[in-house]
């Protein structure tokens, strides 16, 4: 039987008169990979950040593990074991890409020794491991600023997956990435996250990257959620051909 | 290496030579010292982005806690002294801390700035314990239990402060390189991953709050200890300006930086307003402007590019 890792019950959020979650409710299954598909403006990115803690739903829970982590914020959430990537990579922009993981590492183990080095610390090698698995191991020691945005974006990712975290939520882990390297970075990605064994919710507009990498879809328009289902069975439905997949064609 | 290392060594070998080789700069170079290992702490709150305009507070704490000491408990003992001022500058920064470290940029470096005048006016105002704006006397302490000269006592002082600036540099540049201090420096550049990361950004400040608040409470308290009285132009609005500029001076950021810019500092000042009187401030002035337009990095940053002209590369902490 499937077990549930996370679930939204009845979130309820407007921004001014904009309805970005209109009693929402979704369960994520473990070890699924389940993408938000849907038209700008929809409340994919809500739902990420209601789900976080980052912003407070004026109804509804998100429960995490069956724990109700709602009034939690962000750092108490990631702590139960919810990592986040962003559509536009949060990274220290002052470190370089094994700098971002061995500071995420850090974070992660609550290292406070003051007179230990960051780049002696324990976790070093699996953090090495992680950048390499991401594909970014040439790139170590670079400033993430000099790095191309597709490299950003792994490496962002790679920062969340060091937190080892049970559950991965990435706003357009392929946006502003050139077409021909988002099946590139999803086939690392893909593998990165089995090999670790993360559950993932992704939002996408791609829909090839959709069909080929989603365990399941879940349609959002006008801060409801539309549909839930297979990849096969939701990209065929003539709703979602309409109104998503028209749009983003 | 061994290059980048002998200058320094060389530096400080010259300024433990002074007390012998140049006496009359002894005093002067202690209050250098005293003076960079509190714009060491203003440097550590730079390494995160915030610029505190009210540091002298800590200064200034630490040294009034020293005095208060000192008259409450005549013959006290030198490290006694010390512990318990910087306590006292420690236990002020957890307090303050606590509430500053929630804002950011100039909110964070106006609200310094209030608790330092606040602590100033008490300071003027409560004359009977405070001594007004006469300040009171702070008596030389015992050393190991031995009451020693004048002499004797500046000399011990002078070197522990050369200790103290080796002691609490070489600390704060392993800080800086530990998880906690890189966690701190991120405040920076990405507060919001940092919350991804699951760690409090007040909090990861707060650490370095306390830190800063230390360094700044040993500089006050050796500064008050080697002139023998402590006013409230401790705590005044100048000397904690007077803080950033060094750190600037210096190089902001650079732990090395703030002991070379408290030292240049300290010169001018000195010289120029025996030479220049009422215009030794315009010297400083246009000294300062002169770093920014041509060498933002500060002092640090020259040496640090003639290092690297020399040697390949170089950065110095």
């Amino acid at each position: 039987m499937s077990e549930i890792l996370l679930e939204a019950r009845n979130l309820q959020i407007s921004f001014g008169g904009v309805v970005a979650a209109d009693d929402v409710s979704l369960a994520i299954e473990r070890g699924k990979n389940l993408a938000i598909i849907g038209p700008n403006g929809a409340g994919k990115t809500t739902f990420l950040n209601i789900c976080t803690g980052w912003i407070k739903p004026t109804r509804g829970k998100v429960y995490f593990e069956g724990q109700d982590v709602t009034p939690l914020p962000p750092r108490r959430i990631v702590r139960l074991g919810v990592a986040r990537a962003f559509q536009i990579p949060q990274l220290f922009t002052e470190h370089t890409a094994l700098e971002n993981l061995l500071i995420s590492a850090a974070a992660r183990e609550q290292l406070r020794h003051p007179l230990q080095n960051l780049h002696r610390i324990r976790e070093r090698a699996e953090m090495l491991h992680l950048l390499d698995m991401v594909g970014c191991a040439d790139v170590a020691d670079r400033l993430v600023v000099e790095l191309s945005e597709g490299q950003r974006k792994l490496v962002d990712i790679a920062v969340a997956l060091a937190l080892r975290p049970k559950l991965l939520l990435m706003d357009e882990p392929t946006s502003g990435v050139a077409s021909s390297e988002k099946f590139k970075i999803m086939e690392i990605l893909v593998k990165a996250l089995s090999e670790a064994k993360v559950t993932s919710v992704f939002v996408e507009h791609d829909m090839g990257i959709v069909s080929r990498y989603a365990d399941e879809v879940a349609v959002w328009a006008a801060g409801r959620l539309q549909m839930q289902g297979s990849p096969e069975e939701i990209l065929r439905h003539p709703d979602v051909i309409r109104d998503v997949i028209g749009e983003a064609v | 290496m061994t290059f980048r290392l002998a200058i320094p060594a060389l530096l400080v070998l010259a300024v433990a030579a002074i007390p012998f080789a140049a006496p009359q700069l002894q005093l002067l170079m202690n209050l250098a010292l005293a003076k960079g290992i509190a714009v060491v702490g203003v440097t550590v709150l730079l390494r995160a982005g915030q610029v505190s305009f009210g540091h002298a507070l800590y200064f200034a704490i630490a040294a009034y806690a020293a005095a208060f000491l000192s008259a409450s408990m005549p013959g006290a003992d030198l490290v006694l002294v010390l512990v318990v001022a910087v306590a006292g500058a420690v236990l002020s920064g957890i307090i303050v801390g606590l509430f500053v470290v929630r804002y950011r940029g100039i909110f964070f470096g106006m609200l310094n700035l209030a608790f330092s005048m606040i602590f100033w006016s008490i300071l003027e105002k409560f004359y009977h314990y405070t001594g007004g704006a006469d300040g009171i006397r702070l008596p030389r302490p015992t050393v190991f239990g031995m009451a020693l000269e004048r002499g004797p006592f500046e000399l011990i002082m002078f070197y522990l402060s050369v200790a103290l600036v080796l002691l609490l540099g070489w600390f704060t540049m392993r800080w800086f390189a530990s998880p906690a201090g890189q966690i701190f420096q991120t405040i920076k550049t990405n507060e919001t991953r940092l919350q991804y990361l699951g760690v409090s950004p007040q909090r990861a400040l707060l650490s370095g709050y306390i830190l800063s608040a230390a360094l700044c409470g040993t500089g006050g308290v050796i500064m008050g200890i080697v002139q023998g009285v402590v006013t409230p132009e401790f705590a005044w609005w100048i000397r904690s300006g007077e803080m950033v500029f060094i750190a600037v001076l210096g190089g902001a950021g650079s732990v090395a930086g703030a002991f070379v810019g408290a030292v240049i500092y300290e010169t001018i000042r000195t010289y120029a307003s025996a030479f220049a009187g009422d215009v030794w401030q315009m010297v400083l002035g246009g000294f300062l402007l002169v770093i920014i337009l041509f060498a933002p990095k500060g002092v640090i940053g020259i040496y640090d590019a003639a290092l690297a002209r020399l040697t390949g590369k170089g950065r110095s902490e």
